[in-house]
């Protein structure tokens, strides 16, 4: 259980993070989403110690983050920003250090090394310097230096930031199968992986919370939640004959796509008959489940403007 | 106790791994030798001691001790790895100590290299090898005091040469204090024991007795409290500036 109260962090004049409070609890998969200099990775440098709040407080299991900052420290795995870690080593002597470091006793120091190493598929440059590597390998070990001591909690600052998309499928997969039983807090910009990952979104923008939501919730919010997207021969035509509709709202045009937004159920057979009634030649129908660009634009621009 | 000794080994694998030891282990033992033998003037003397050898000491801190701490926390900082280490299970306390003692266990194996003096020395002659011990251990413990300085400089900064230079610049003054050019800028207005203070804090005047082999327990007692201190001094400015 991560307890955060009230949290604010100003750097000099600038607010960083403002009055931030959040629970979160074992299984979840908490999200932070924000523009870049939202305070997503300030909250990260409070919650794992490494940064003392300028008021508020927050606890990790019960532990003070700052009265208490050894036992809390103990029960968390974080990846800075960036995956930082030292060049000169190679990979098992900067994951020994760190597994020591975490008090991992002598005699399963190796155990514990090999068994990161084969989870983040480090096998093959165990031996070799950290700088020598390629950026998904340094973020690899970075994970691994993080999950060694199979902390409860998980703090990881942009896991697939500047990854390929294999290597943010791989990740992910990780951060997936380690999920049911830890909290895992990552922070991202990339909306895609908020609904890939997450179990819960807060989204964040100067300091502040602004949503606290399921991926599903956040996407309900978005105006084109249930909308119906198609591409046909004459989007014109059936822009005006689909506005007939009871069950429609409006329609949109948007280049070849059409889209018309509901005014409650029934959307999705109303315009499936229209379709099958008039013959168009349809290329493309579906569902919109909800657009997270937009509705994170929405919320975190009405912050920007007010 | 563990914590410490995991940092100590970590930071002395780093500096063998890259060519900075040998770099400086070599050129500490070249200028020993040319300040030793051609500036001290150990065969024209015709004494069997080590005075010209350590007689140098403290200048030749001056400039190698800040190439050594430049990096300790800059480094840290500048590539990000503050935040791992200082997220770890240690304390801030654990942090500064490791890293200095691994410093300043590397400055003692370069110091310890410098044998071929003594052996030269013993070959030559018949030296009171107990003053030489002693005058290694005070000059070890004056490169702590030093290194502390250092240390503390170099988290002031993200950038090396910058803490290189704040590190001199105050080993500069902490060496200096003691000797006229400074003394009489107070003296004829400031109080006697102002002078005295001021005096009292050189390095010099506290590694001149030792250099000769005296031990003096005040002596040793001042290296440790200005070690104690910039320490202090160290994880204070790291609390301050490890955000930035
Ligand atoms: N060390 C610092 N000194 C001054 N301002 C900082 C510092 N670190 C971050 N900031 C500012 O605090 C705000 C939040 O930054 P950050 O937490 O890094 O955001 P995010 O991770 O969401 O991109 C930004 O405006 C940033 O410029
Ligand atoms: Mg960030």
């Amino acid at each position: 259980m991560i307890e955060a109260k009230d949290l604010c962090k100003h750097y000099g004049s600038i607010i960083a993070v403002d009055h931030l409070s959040f629970t979160v609890g074992p299984g979840e998969v908490l999200g932070f989403l924000g523009p870049n200099g939202a305070g997503k990775s300030t909250t990260m440098k409070i919650l794992t110690g490494f940064l003392a709040p300028t008021s508020g407080s927050a606890t990790v299991y019960g532990h003070d983050i700052v009265d208490d900052s050894l036992a809390a420290r103990r029960r968390i795995g974080y990846l800075p920003e960036g995956a930082p870690s030292y060049g000169e080593m190679t990979v098992d002597q900067f994951l020994t250090f760190v597994a020591r470091a975490r008090g991992i006793e002598a005699g399963h120091i190796i155990a514990t090394v090999g068994s990161a190493i084969e989870r983040l598929n480090l096998g093959t440059v165990v031996h070799q310097s950290i700088e020598t590597l390629s950026k998904g390998f340094r973020r690899r070990v970075g994970l691994a230096q993080a999950i060694l001591h199979d902390p409860d909690v998980l703090i990881l600052d942009e896991p697939t930031d500047g990854l390929d998309p294999n290597q943010k499928y791989e990740v992910r997969r990780l951060i997936g199968a380690m999920a049911s039983d830890k909290i895992i807090v990552i922070s991202t910009h990339i909306l895609e992986e908020v609904a890939a990952v997450c179990n819960r979104a807060m989204i964040i923008s100067e300091g502040r919370l602004l949503a606290d939501d399921t991926p599903s919730g956040l996407l309900a919010r978005s105006r084109y939640h249930n909308a119906v997207t198609l591409v046909v021969e004459n989007p014109h035509r059936a822009a005006s004959v689909l506005s007939e509709l009871p069950e429609v709202a409006k329609a949109e045009l948007h280049g070849r796509e059409l889209t018309v937004f509901p005014t409650g159920d029934g959307l999705f057979e109303a315009v499936s008959r229209a379709v099958s009634t008039h013959g168009w030649d349809v290329r493309e129908l579906r569902l919109e489940a909800g657009r997270l660009n937009e509705v994170f634009r929405e919320i975190t621009g009405g912050a920007a403007a007010s | 106790m563990n914590a410490v000794v995991n940092i100590i080994r970590r930071e002395l694998s780093a500096y063998f791994a890259t060519p900075v030891a040998y770099v400086f282990i070599v050129i500490f033992l070249v200028l020993t030798g040319v300040f030793t033998f051609y500036l001290g003037g150990f065969y024209e003397r015709g004494i069997a001691d080590l005075d010209p050898f350590f007689r140098f000491h403290p200048w030749l801190y001056l400039f190698l001790v800040p190439a050594i701490s430049m990096r300790l926390w800059a480094e840290e900082r500048r590539s990000g790895t503050i935040e791992l280490l200082l997220t770890l299970p240690i304390t801030l306390w654990q942090a500064v100590v490791g890293k200095f003692l691994a410093a300043w266990l590397f400055l003692g194996i370069a110091l310890a290299l410098t044998f071929p003096v003594w052996l030269t020395v013993n070959y030559l002659g018949e030296p009171d090898n107990g003053a030489i011990l002693a005058a290694y251990c005070g000059s070890w413990l004056m490169a702590g005091g030093f290194l502390a300085i250092g240390s503390c400089m170099s988290a002031l900064s993200r950038n090396q040469v910058v803490a290189f230079i704040l590190a001199v610049v105050v080993c500069f003054a902490f060496l200096l204090s003691g000797l006229p050019m400074i003394t009489d800028l107070f003296s004829g207005w400031a109080p006697q024991a102002l002078l005295d203070a001021i005096a009292g804090l050189s390095f010099l005047s506290h590694f001149a007795d030792i250099s000769r082999g005296v031990i003096d327990l005040r002596d040793l007692l001042y290296f440790a409290l200005v070690t104690g201190f910039w320490l202090m001094a160290n994880m204070v400015v790291l609390e301050l500036k490890k955000a930035d």
